[in-house]
């Protein structure tokens, strides 16, 4: 049993990321990755509006009509987003400032949505709190990777940490604006996918069309 | 009347809800494989946007707003608090109802669209659009263009990436690249082409 656990907690970090992998909850993880503080917090919120949610959706799994189940689902979401902007407003407000919209976008999700009805639902509650924490820990890791780019090569710091002084303050780093902007988050995500495809071959997509080569005429 | 065309191009080219706040990434990814089915998609989306904005505008000015209760007699009541879940319920509902009454009156135009309705209540530009709209305090008439105008950027967006994807899947991509990588470079593609307009005044 303590297997299957540790499996469904490592599981989506790599085999099944919910991003490279299950295309859910791509929307926040390329708004908000321009600096790590920000990203940071980010992943917290989504690993615990994650976990609990399955937790308690799972709790009441016998007691949700299906015809109503979305609907449910949706509200305890939504209070427990709730609950982890006001958290964010109180302890950290500069960055509940720069996060904008973006915390009340958990409740769309699709990552914590997509988890309560595909796991949470038929599972017991101990399993699909975990199984909710390890995915918010899959979507946690891509997006601290995007961040740790954008902020490095963008503005030459980890966590607002000088690490390359940019040639504004006399340094010898300069810095890459375009990491900063929108775009560069896209094309950031493209090719980790590229990276992650490569070395786990079963991920990669099929082919629609085969281009014919020579030999096969 | 001046500054609601600003704001209408403002909120359709330079603030693209898709391109350049990533909101409704996941259906823009999932469902634009094709033409038809991106359009449908996206028409759906903007009339969703243009009645869902407005409404939780009324909501938020008669029912959320510090003082907003003042018509009940509570004039100390602040329920800002509850935003986020009676947003996301009036979308739901919105959604629902607008499903029932197509469903009912509109035959033809519910089957064109029947299912992409319910996906929509998860989308998180829809969701988005709302909160925008609080963040930036629009009055009634600002929020009705931002809803009608946001709506179309997002569905305009979506149609192209599915045109530049339909000629996509005849070219040769690395193994690894195949389906979602490249979609998701081509998307940056696209919004590097819409920071273009971010020089436009009006």
């Amino acid at each position: 049993m303590s297997q299957t656990r540790k499996q469904l907690l490592t599981d989506p970090l790599v085999d099944n990321n919910p991003i490279t992998l299950q295309v859910l909850g791509i929307c926040s993880a390329l708004a908000v990755t321009s600096s790590l503080n920000v990203a940071f917090v980010m992943s917290l919120a989504v690993i615990a509006v994650c976990g609990f949610s399955s937790l308690f959706i799972s709790f009441l799994r016998h007691y949700i009509p299906n015809s109503i189940r979305i609907i449910v689902q949706m509200v305890i979401i939504a209070s427990l987003v709730i609950l982890v902007d006001q958290i964010i407003k109180a302890y950290a407000y500069e960055i509940s400032k720069t996060l904008s919209v973006f915390v009340g976008l958990i409740i769309t999700n699709c990552i914590v949505m997509g988890r309560a009805e595909a796991f949470a639902m038929k599972n017991k509650p101990f399993e699909s709190f975990v199984d909710g924490v390890g995915n918010g820990l899959g979507y946690s890791l891509l997006l601290m990777s995007v961040g740790v780019i954008r902020e490095l090569f963008g503005s030459g710091s980890l966590f607002g940490v000088m690490i390359f002084e940019p040639v504004s303050n006399g340094g010898w780093y300069v810095p890459n604006g375009l990491l900063l902007l929108p775009p560069s988050a896209f094309f950031i995500i493209g090719f980790i996918i590229w990276g992650v495809r490569t070395w786990k071959k079963s991920q990669v997509e099929a082919r629609e069309y085969k281009i014919q080569t020579l030999e096969e005429h | 009347m001046e500054g609601l065309i600003s704001l209408a191009v403002k909120a359709i080219f330079v603030e693209n809800l898709a391109l350049s706040f990533f909101l409704g990434m996941c259906t823009f990814i999932a469902v634009s494989k094709k033409i038809s089915t991106a359009i449908g998609l996206g028409i759906s989306v903007m009339i969703v946007q243009s009645i869902t904005v407005p409404a939780n505008n009324i909501i938020l000015s008669y029912l959320l707003k510090p003082g907003a209760l003042a018509w009940a007699g509570f004039p100390n009541i602040d329920l800002t608090f509850l935003g986020l879940i009676s947003y996301i319920g009036v979308i739901a509902a919105l959604v629902q109802i607008l499903e029932m009454i197509l469903d009912k009156y509109f035959p033809p135009l519910y089957n064109a669209l029947g299912i992409f309705l319910p996906l929509i209540t998860v989308n998180c530009a829809i969701l988005g659009g709302s909160l925008f709209m609080v963040e930036r305090d629009y009055n009634f008439s600002e929020a009705t263009t931002y809803g009608i105008a946001s709506g179309f950027g997002w569905a305009l967006a979506i149609a192209t990436m599915a045109g530049v994807r339909e000629k996509l899947k005849y070219s040769d991509i690395p193994d690894g690249l195949q389906g979602l990588g490249i979609t998701f470079i081509t998307a940056g593609l696209m919004a590097m082409a819409f920071m273009c307009f971010s020089g436009v005044k009006l």
